[in-house]
């Protein structure tokens, strides 16, 4: 059977693609949407300790399935390890309808000045391939907007004296603080910071016809029960589809881009929900798969013009995988802060983001997510205290309720040999060859770590604490859910993969807009970003497109 | 020491605080581990003899093809032989001891980790059947009893060592006693202080004991989604 033709294929149904298939849809396109996974509800996702994004003890909840799509890890001793979507070298973000958005902690953040100028700022990095973007984040703000007001944002950055200008206010004001919040602000207020309500993608009071948070704890990890956070799944892609112009098709596996003799993208080759390989031609393909896969989709497209994958001409697809570090601090108090008040997260402080003498970037302060009782088990215990046994019982008890913890997202330089291959031997399900991941962390991280990790402890001391520990980033892969930088964007065709309008560079009709093409990370959760760049990326194609096909 | 009633709340979840035993003569028997008070207070309705949960077991383990196949004819567990299920819930019991909060084998670790090596965690099955095997043999070489007899500073004793590595050479040849013992540590964990739907953490004990709230998605009762 011969599919029907479309304008546009859109490989990836999470923050980039879900954005791309309503921008599309509404101009006019006619647009298929594959996403391998499924489209969850909270409803038959239910929420569970043990099985969900952040703690696949039991497995992962979101997807891939854990038995169909292995990948292949290299440590940093050069060993080969087979993974499972749920061990942590896999770094896993979630394959579903609305991918990480579907399940993330939705902290909303618009990138700074500075991070869009990096290698103005700093200079050059050894052991890093750090660069400029080729835009702005003047070129991103109507977009960030955009994203902002259509996917829905609460807070309130006013306080942030650190944030790079903005038109417009937050669409949603925050959540009223939690019991973590009030005690924090004031303590970083007293040392001289600039604490300030964090963005979140998360319904304060009800917004686009769906309810406000209902305060669970269960919220990172975890799809929302009443639908108050705002992913791709229940905001853009149901506009997509209303239009008409937008096929979904869930659990659908893209084995390759196919190309023309010519050399340019003429749609692409599938795996349906019953394991039949598909082709849908299209006008326009635009690869969203995030780092990991969009890479490994780009390196799996091989033909006589691309013998080492499309846009790989000079071997930078899969390169410089990042995402970001962690350091911070914990701290036991003698009263309680536990309010049963969720999401937990809810302070940002930006006064490190940049400007730290004599380093190369910083990293974003905040205070951590609620954490369920096993979650506290592991890394909560104060140093000395043994991991089981009556005294681990009692310090459970004892401590459960008052501890508190200030983290640092830290920017991370980009490492050229840090990337995404297809392994030569390990097939999934389908028999299309995996992820293959290897190379380290720069040593920036822990130069950042130290210097941020006492900063938090700070805080976490002037608001009372009587016991505090810190923890410093490790120097292995980084990338997770936050993963990033595979498909850099750049002005030069021989170091980057595709143009400022996320175009791969050599061919004229194939896009990545993803996480992938962030040249550098930034010191943010990056799923704002990845929106706007999706908006505005895709309505410089729109605009191209109308050029050429005339206004409709 | 035969003890012809059990508890039996539902017939997939066999609970762990029941814990089989064999007597010096070799039968087959079980008794209630810690049977405090809470242990009577359970509804007479769910209450059977020891042929009817025999029974009720069989049945149980024919009609999901697990248990009697991988347990032995005579264990009520779906993996775990009767003298495994013994020893793993002497060991969790040092991992989180009954203090003035009840315990790990009466919270139903061991019926967690049952469950799970017939689950996700099939992979560590061997894991497990080595490393009981290992622990009870280091435990007569040291101590010249099973680990579930000896007293509760010599368990602790035997476990520390295996935490610092320093279990007898000969007996862990196959796999580190550390790395079992870590594993025991975490999957102890999961089962006392996870959702007790996993098959740990019985009347939601770990989560008493911590002042969480039951049920603990509280959201969930203030709003109708029927309503938006």
């Amino acid at each position: 059977m011969v599919l029907k033709h479309v304008n546009a294929v859109v490989v990836g149904a999470g923050a980039g693609g879900g954005v791309v298939a309503k921008e599309l849809a509404t101009a006019g396109l006619s647009v298929v949407l594959l996403e391998r996974g499924k489209w969850y509800s909270a409803f038959d996702n239910r929420k569970d300790d043990l099985r969900n994004q952040r703690n696949p003890t039991l497995g992962n909840s979101f997807g891939p399935d854990e038995e169909r799509n292995p990948r292949v890890f290299v440590d940093e001793q050069g060993q080969e390890h087979l993974v499972k979507p749920s061990n942590g070298e896999y770094n896993n973000n979630a394959a579903c309808v609305g991918g990480g958005t579907a399940c993330y902690g939705a902290l909303a953040w618009r990138f700074m000045e500075k991070d869009f100028r990096m290698r103005s700022t700093y200079g050059t990095v050894e052991g890093s391939t750090l660069e400029d973007w080729p835009i702005s984040y003047a070129d991103l703000e109507p977009y960030y907007e955009k994203a902002e007001w259509e996917i829905g944002v609460s807070g309130d950055d006013s306080n942030n004296i650190f944030r790079a200008p903005r038109r417009c206010p937050l669409p949603m004001p925050p959540l009223p603080p939690n019991r973590e919040c009030e005690i924090l602000k004031p303590a970083a207020q007293r040392l001289g910071l600039h604490p300030f309500d964090e963005p979140m993608f998360r319904n304060s009071v009800p917004y686009n016809g769906r309810a406000a948070c209902m305060r669970c704890r269960w919220c990172v990890g975890f799809a929302c029960e009443v639908d108050a956070k705002n992913g791709t799944q229940n905001t853009v892609i149901p506009t997509a589809l209303a239009t008409g112009n937008c096929e979904l098709r869930s659990e659908c596996m893209v084995k390759e881009i196919l190309t023309d003799p010519q050399g340019r993208v003429k749609g692409v080759a599938y795996f349906d929900s019953q394991s039949r390989l598909q082709e849908q031609s299209a006008d326009v393909v635009v690869v969203s798969g995030s780092a990991n896969e969009s890479a490994r989709l780009l390196l799996n497209s091989k033909s006589r013009l691309f013998p080492e994958g499309l846009g790989n001409r000079y071997d930078w697809v899969g390169r410089n995988l990042h995402g970001h570090a962690w350091a911070g601090a914990r701290g036991l108090f003698d009263f309680e802060l536990y309010d049963d008040l969720g999401p937990g997260c809810g302070l940002g402080i930006c006064d490190f983001n940049h400007g730290n003498q004599g380093l190369i970037g910083g990293g974003l302060l905040s205070n951590e997510f609620i954490r369920l009782p096993y979650q506290f088990v592991g890394g909560w215990q104060a140093p000395g205290v043994p991991s089981w046994g009556r005294v681990h019982k009692r310090y459970m008890r004892q401590w459960y309720r008052r501890s508190m913890m200030v983290a640092a997202e830290i920017q991370e330089m980009p490492v050229f040999e840090s990337r995404v291959q297809v392994d030569p031997k390990v097939k999934d399900y389908w028999g299309i060859p995996v992820v293959r991941l290897s190379g380290h962390c720069h040593p920036n991280n822990q130069v950042v770590g130290k210097f941020m990790a006492p900063k938090a402890e700070a805080i976490l001391k002037e608001a009372g604490a009587i016991a505090t520990w810190t923890f410093l980033p490790g120097t292995g892969l980084s990338g997770g859910q936050h993963q990033a930088g595979t498909c850099r964007m750049g002005d030069d065709p021989k170091t980057s993969v595709v143009d400022k309008y996320c175009r791969v560079h050599d061919v004229d009709n194939l896009f990545v807009m993803d996480g992938s093409v962030h040249v550098v990370n930034g010191g943010f959760n990056p799923a704002l970003t990845i929106m706007a760049i999706a908006y505005y990326a895709s309505d410089n194609l729109v605009k191209s497109w109308k050029g050429m096909h005339g206004a409709s | 020491m035969l003890i012809a009633e059990l508890y039996v709340p539902d017939l997939i979840l066999i609970r762990a605080d029941v814990t089989w035993v064999t007597d010096r003569a070799g039968r087959a028997g079980a008794y209630c581990r810690s049977a405090p008070e809470r242990d009577r207070k359970v509804e007479p309705a769910y209450r059977f003899s020891r042929r009817k949960f025999l029974q009720a077991a069989m049945a149980v383990a024919a009609a999901t093809g697990t248990g009697v196949g991988c347990a032995g004819s005579r264990s009520p567990w779906r993996f775990l032989t009767v003298d495994e299920a013994r020893t793993l819930a002497a060991i969790c019991d040092q991992i989180i001891p009954e203090d003035e909060d009840p315990g790990a084998a009466w919270a139903g670790v061991v019926n967690y980790i049952d469950l799970q090596l017939c689950g996700p965690l099939q992979h560590l099955r061997n894991s497990y059947r080595q490393g009981i095997a290992a622990v009870d043999k280091s435990s007569r070489v040291l101590y010249g009893a099973d680990f579930a007899g000896l007293a509760e500073a010599k368990q602790v004793e035997l476990l520390t060592m295996m935490e610092q590595g320093r279990a007898p050479s000969e007996i862990w040849k196959q796999n580190s006693s550390q790395e079992f013992f870590a594993l025991l540590v975490d999957q102890t964990m999961q089962g006392f202080y996870g959702d007790p739907r996993h098959g740990g953490n019985r009347d939601h004990a770990s989560w008493k004991m911590l002042g969480v709230p039951y049920p603990p998605i509280r959201g969930r009762l203030h709003y109708d989604v029927s309503k938006l």
